[in-house]
């Protein structure tokens, strides 16, 4: 893999109030990788993403996103980041009120001067990579939670972005689900090279599609680890980590050790 | 290859080959999102001039290519098969080969599990909107005797209301709302008495404006102006709380918990508007009176005690008495038909909002009807 950075994240800190969420987080992404961000619920990891795609602003440090800051007061700059990256929410996000094609074809239509024919063609095929192909004028409600994700996926991916972000793709979604959603997500990263951030603390996702981990740790503020996640799960020093890994609760841990 | 985003957005395409014969497009530069439409152009003109017997695209010089840029190939080939023209894909990259297997071609023709919506007639319209309104009838008036029978049961059961949420509603539709309703009231006075006093005063008939003024008020605009601010003001807020809750499945919690949810959740409701919406009519008609004696005192040279032992003579017990019953009826319909749109609510956000429009669209109708209604029956009483 060539290590060009996508996402340069330099000297982090995330604040609600005087609460400090974490401080000093420094990392990078780079092109073509999937990484996730884990770590045990309330260490800040979707405080983190929210960071990453700019809608929390930091008090201090800051992020880049192909070179840009997502916190840059320059509209025509944010405008142009806003098409280089596609999130997925938790919940999908897709629009109630309107069909699966109207959803996908909403960014097309905001960014780029296609003719509605091209826009329904682009609309198509990506409602195909998604499998969900003939399913454009469903909308939301009639579709199940998992199609709502990949309906999401879909509309993240309308302008093919550099980056995708992802919010939990498998909170909500059964086992097979949620391994055929990791699925496609490790099919497009092969096929159209997109770098992802994933946040998640699914492990059977975690060892299926991540190329590298970021962990947080609520008590630590910050990362505690960060590298390949078979590696980390045999050979990390740290307890919270190797207790994470091996589905084991650190106090009893302790106790045995 | 994402790099060459950077890259002037461009690209090009050259022929090589006689039409009609064995072609070679070169397909080279960045075939992206940005350009598809003019390249989706080219491509079919380029099919439909030349007519090739075969066709073979060189990608040699292909910069950059996504998903959009696969998209057109695969639709060329697409078109060429369904010209019965062999065409194959020369020089393609690692890359570009994983972009192509992405896409499944047979996804793109796959029709629509659900057809596009037809454009109706007039006539097909009129049907569903008669339909509609119909089974909208229905269910206002089903929803109607769920609520009636609660009431009952409730009346005889007082323990199981759940006074704390009456209180709470009774601050909300009531408290809340008395400085608007004040405000209007006495702005309402004001406007009726100053109109009339302008006609009546042409006949010497100045007295009279605080007669007109308070049957006026105390007979139909104090009921009614109240009840459309409370159609406004909580019949709207209850619509939106239920239906918001709908939305977010808390109604069915309350059902598979075995809680009724119209007892549960509209009850306090009607019965916070009923308690209260008499007491808010009292109000507003007091404001409405006030501004009428503003105007007779300052504007007609009338003294405070002619207005008032005028204004007395006008009305009877049985006006005051009617008007409050008249505002009981209009909180228990605007409150009801706030819940009721309000569980009505299927799907998301944009039905929440219709529901509300469509409570207060609803109440307001409502209280003019019942109004029409009480005009005639009462006028037979009398």
């Amino acid at each position: 893999m060539d290590k060009i950075p996508v996402i340069e994240v330099e000297n982090l800190t995330a604040r609600f109030g005087d609460d400090t969420i974490f401080a000093g987080v420094s990392f990078q992404v780079f092109k073509g990788e999937i990484l996730v961000i884990l770590g045990g619920s309330g260490c800040g990891k979707t405080t983190l993403l929210k960071h990453l795609i700019g809608l929390y602003r930091p008090p201090t440090g800051r992020i880049l996103i192909n070179g840009v800051d997502v916190n840059s007061r320059s509209a025509k700059k944010l405008r142009k980041l806003r098409m280089d990256f596609g999130v997925l929410f938790q919940s999908g996000a897709l629009f109630g009120s309107m069909t699966l094609a109207e959803n996908v074809a909403l960014p097309l239509q905001e960014y780029t001067d296609l003719s509605p024919a091209a826009i329904g063609s682009v609309v198509k095929m990506k409602l195909g990579l998604v499998s969900l192909a003939g399913y454009e004028n469903h909308l939301p409600e009639e579709i199940s939670g998992g199609m709502q994700k990949r309906a999401g996926l879909a509309r993240a991916m309308a302008l093919d972005p550099t980056v995708l972000f992802f919010d939990e793709p498998s909170a909500g979604l059964d086992p097979i689900t949620s391994v055929e959603l990791d699925n496609l997500i490790k099919a497009i990263n092969a096929g159209m090279g997109t770098t992802m951030v994933i946040v998640t603390h699914e492990l059977q996702s975690i060892f299926n599609i991540a190329h590298r981990v970021v962990m947080l740790d609520k008590s630590a503020k910050g990362i505690i680890a960060m590298g390949d996640p078979k590696d980390l799960k045999e050979h990390s020093p740290d307890l919270r980590v190797t207790s994470f890994f091996n589905r084991q609760p650190l106090e009893a841990k302790e106790v045995s050790a | 290859m994402k790099p060459a985003k950077k890259l002037p957005a461009q690209h090009a395409i050259g022929v090589k080959g006689e039409p009609g014969q064995e072609i070679t497009l070169t397909l080279s530069g960045r075939l992206a999102l940005d350009n598809l439409s003019a390249l989706q152009a080219e491509l079919q003109s380029r099919l439909e001039q030349l007519r090739p017997a075969g066709l073979t695209v060189d990608l040699a010089g292909l910069e950059y290519l996504d998903s959009a840029g696969a998209l057109a190939l695969i639709q060329l080939q697409g078109e060429s098969q369904a010209r019965a023209i062999p065409c194959r894909l020369l020089n393609l990259s690692e890359e570009a080969r994983r972009i192509l297997d992405l896409i499944d071609p047979e996804t793109l023709t796959r029709p629509p599990l659900i057809p596009e919506e037809r454009v109706t007639g007039f006539m097909d319209q009129l049907g569903e909107a008669s339909i509609r309104f119909a089974s909208d009838l229905v269910q206002v008036i089903t929803f109607l005797g769920d609520l009636l029978t609660s009431l009952w049961y409730v009346l005889l059961h007082p323990r199981s209301v759940r006074w704390g949420d009456v209180l709470f509603y009774m601050k909300r539709a009531g408290v809340d709302g008395l400085p608007i309703i004040g405000l209007i009231g006495l702005l309402l006075g004001l406007i009726l008495a100053f109109m009339s006093s302008l006609q009546l005063k042409q006949f010497g008939a100045n007295i009279y404006v605080a007669s007109l003024l308070a049957v006026a008020m105390v007979q139909e605009l104090g009921p009614i102006m109240t009840a459309i601010l409370v159609a406004g003001r909580s019949g709207s807020a209850f619509a939106a709380e239920i239906g918001t809750m709908k939305v977010n499945e808390e109604v069915d919690a309350l059902v598979t918990m075995g809680f009724d949810p119209v007892r549960f959740l509209a009850i306090p409701k009607v019965l916070a508007s009923m308690l209260v919406v008499p007491l808010l009519t009292v109000y507003a008609t007091l404001f409405g009176l006030l501004g009428g004696l503003i105007i007779g005192v300052l504007g007609l040279d009338l003294t405070v005690y002619s207005y008032v032992t005028e204004s007395q003579r006008a009305i009877e017990l049985f006006d005051i008495l009617s008007s409050l019953v008249k505002s009981v009826v209009f909180a228990l319909l605007v409150a009801g038909i706030g819940c009721q749109r309000g569980f009505q609510v299927r799907g998301g956000a944009e039905a929440v909002g219709s529901a509300t429009t469509s409570a207060v669209v609803a109440g307001i109708f409502l209280i003019i009807v019942t109004d029409s209604a009480f005009a005639l029956v009462l006028h037979y009483i009398r």
